[in-house]
């Protein structure tokens, strides 16, 4: 049962100060599995990644990770999953030998030295481990803080945004990594904000207002939601938006640089309401994309929560 | 318009000024010191401190109990410097009281004193005094010349008459014990051990997890296998051993520049060390964890300085204070070191006074370091 999945959570709840920031939320994510968290700012994806870590007690809710009780045994998770934090959160006044030294003997590594002098080479960071951690760009930082959790062999990674503030370059090759790790069973639970890297995903989740509103791989979320999508192209896009959104069908529409989308559930209308209102456009219909999806679900959950912020 | 980006802009000035105003609302612990530092000053130097204290307890050994000797004892009284406090049946018992500084002073009276001062021998009664803190005894032992004079004038009379008019008809022997040069360095400088341990204990361990929890890094050591109690205590050794080549620093320093006498044990001192260093680091992770950053921190170490320093008898004299605030003071893991410390440095006390001094101190640590685990958060909830 359980021991099939990495993450087999059920009813996740959490509150602060009589805030509830994550309802109901259940998520499953199997071995060898990158598994996407998106969801805006303050959705509750940071809380849920840490109730499924142990560091935060759910208010109710139930769930292994690797097996164990997320509630009763979360001494135990945390010895076998490697967590990331949003924010960089290594010692800067540490070398980065140092700290790698310290995260291997927390762990109580048998081969500590070995396994420091490899992640240090993987990171290609050996002539500098004597370099103390606060002078490290962004990008390494970030690679520093992955070989870190990754130093113990965890069977499961948590990234909490971990490609925030880091140049397309490092995002890529870090990306390349987390594919290269999947590959060999680790699972993945990456939080993040990038459509790019939704894409790159096995499975994803969306998460808005603490409520988990889709899940699935990006295909069957965006089947899920049968919008159907069409791109206006055309000088002076600018005026255009707002009669479009007057118009019966066009649910949503987003600008996209050099193009609208305009997406609706009702193919024909939208179609009818944009034939009209967009004479002298050049209009097709296009492949509804994730991001378009994402967009369609957080403005349908604001009406769902009252618009709360 | 112009003139407005150029120079001084009110408005602009108004907007920094509101801003800040609304920063230092929300900063509870900055505003609490705001008013509560004053308060605290004032009443510990407007009504704690008092740098001329009187009624100090006074030990008698009556070897001759008469007229005159009862006379010269409320004579001792009235000035209100001294209060006669005990009746000591010996003067070994009386300097032991001494020692262990139940009382300040030890009036001997020797047998046949009244006889020998009617036969004009004029005797002297010793007058033994616990000078280590110089301040305490200065303006009692001031007072003790006119005392003969008092005692002429009100109780020389019927066998005694003969006596009125003439030479003083016996005198008082002041002695000042344990720091018979009444230097304010012997005393000022073992009691700096322990305030420069305070204020470096507390501090430090009170930056220690606040610095983490501020930084970020807590959250990464809570999602890490190590356990609360392994941070905690792992903190504090670092700390254990600073306080322990501070207060090594300072006894040299004593010794060599200052010329302080060792008289007692050393390595009772150290244990005395050991076990104070421990209770203030209970308070330094005890604000850590109440504290929310880093400048918290350090505003609620200060706050707990304060009343060490004015409470404890490093600066003025204990005994000089009201009730209240002895009070307070003995409930300060200062104030018993500073009297170890002075005891073992000065009078010569060992392993056997540790004790009555020690147990305040390490009750002090456990109260304090059980509110520090009730309020260490396990998780970040």
């Amino acid at each position: 049962m359980s021991s099939d999945f990495a993450i087999d959570v059920r009813g996740l709840n959490k509150s602060f100060h009589g805030r509830r920031v994550v309802k109901d939320v259940a998520l499953q994510v199997r071995p060898g599995e990158i598994f996407g968290f998106l969801g805006p700012n303050g959705s509750g994806k940071t809380t849920s990644i840490r109730m499924m870590c142990g560091l935060l007690t759910p208010d109710s809710g139930e769930g292994t990770c690797l097996g164990y009780d997320i509630v009763k045994e979360a001494a135990l998770i945390k010895r076998q999953v490697g967590y990331m934090t949003q924010k960089f959160s290594y010692w800067e006044d540490l070398t980065i030998r140092e700290n790698l030294d310290f995260i291997a003997r927390v762990y109580g590594m048998n081969d500590r030295r070995e396994a420091v002098d490899r992640a240090l080479e993987d990171l290609g960071l050996s002539a500098r481990a004597n370099q103390l951690t606060g002078s490290l760009s962004g990008g390494w930082k970030q690679r520093l803080a992955l070989a870190a959790c990754l130093l113990h062999r965890p069977k499961l990674l948590l990234l909490d945004e971990p490609t925030a503030g880091v140049d397309p370059t490092a995002r890529r090759d870090f990306w390349e990594e987390l594919h290269r790790l999947a590959a060999t069973g680790i699972s993945v639970l990456v939080s993040t904000h990038y459509m790019d890297e939704a894409e790159r995903c096995h499975k994803l989740a969306y998460i808005a207002y603490g409520k988990l509103l889709a899940n699935g791989t990006a295909e069957e979320i965006v089947a899920a939601q049968g919008l159907h999508t069409w791109a206006v192209r055309g000088a002076n896009l600018g005026g255009l938006t707002e009669a479009l959104r007057a118009k019966p069908g066009v649910e949503q529409t987003v600008a996209f640089g050099s193009a609208i989308h305009a997406s609706g559930k009702d193919e024909a209308l939208l179609e009818r309401s944009l034939r009209e209102a967009a004479s002298g456009f050049q209009i097709e219909p296009i492949e509804t994309g994730l991001e378009d999806v994402f967009i369609y679900l957080m403005n349908r959950s604001e009406d769902n929560f009252g618009g709360a912020a | 318009m112009k003139a407005a980006i150029d120079g001084f802009c009110f408005s602009r000035w108004w907007s920094m000024v509101r801003k800040e105003f609304l920063q230092l609302r929300r900063d509870r612990v900055t505003f609490a010191m705001i008013v509560g530092l004053p308060i605290m000053q004032l009443i510990l130097f407007g009504y704690a401190i008092n740098t001329d204290p009187k009624h100090l307890p006074t030990a008698v050994v009556m070897a001759d109990d008469s007229d005159l000797t009862r006379s010269l004892v409320s004579v001792m009284e009235q000035t209100g410097y001294f209060q006669i406090t005990r009746t000591m049946p010996d003067e070994a018992s009386a300097k032991e009281a001494l020692r262990r500084g139940e009382v300040q002073f030890v009036l001997n009276i020797p047998a046949d004193f009244t006889r020998e001062v009617l036969r004009g021998h004029r005797p002297a009664v010793l007058l033994e005094a616990d000078a280590s803190d110089p301040s305490a005894t200065g303006n009692s032992l001031a007072a003790v010349p006119s005392l003969v004079q008092q005692v002429a004038v009100r109780d020389l009379k019927g066998p005694y008459a003969a006596l009125a008019g003439g030479q003083a008809p016996f005198d008082i022997l002041p002695q000042r014990l344990y720091n018979p040069e009444g230097l304010t360095q012997v005393n000022i400088v073992p009691g700096l051990m322990g305030v420069i341990l305070t204020m470096t204990m507390v501090m430090m361990t009170g930056l220690a997890i606040t610095r983490e929890r501020e930084r970020g890094t807590m959250e990464n050591l809570l999602a890490t296998p190590v356990k609360p109690i392994e941070v905690m205590t792992g903190k504090i050794v670092p700390y254990i051993a600073i306080g322990l080549i501070q207060a090594t620093l300072i006894l040299v320093a004593a010794l060599l520049i200052f010329s302080v006498p060792v008289h007692g044990s050393l390595t009772a001192l150290y244990a005395a060390a050991l076990i104070f260093i421990a209770a203030n680091l209970s308070v330094g992770i005890t604000l850590s964890s109440l504290a929310q950053n880093q400048l918290q921190a350090v505003q609620l170490a200060f706050f707990y300085f304060l009343p060490n320093i004015l409470l404890s008898g490093f600066m003025f004299p204990f005994r000089g204070m009201p009730g209240w605030a002895q009070a307070i003071g003995s409930a300060l893991p200062l104030t018993h070191f500073n009297r170890l410390i002075r005891g073992i440095l000065l009078k010569g006390n060992g392993w056997g006074d540790l004790w009555t001094e020690s147990w305040p101190m390490l009750l002090f640590a456990a109260i304090v370091m059980t509110v520090a685990v009730k309020f260490y958060r396990k998780t970040l909830d």
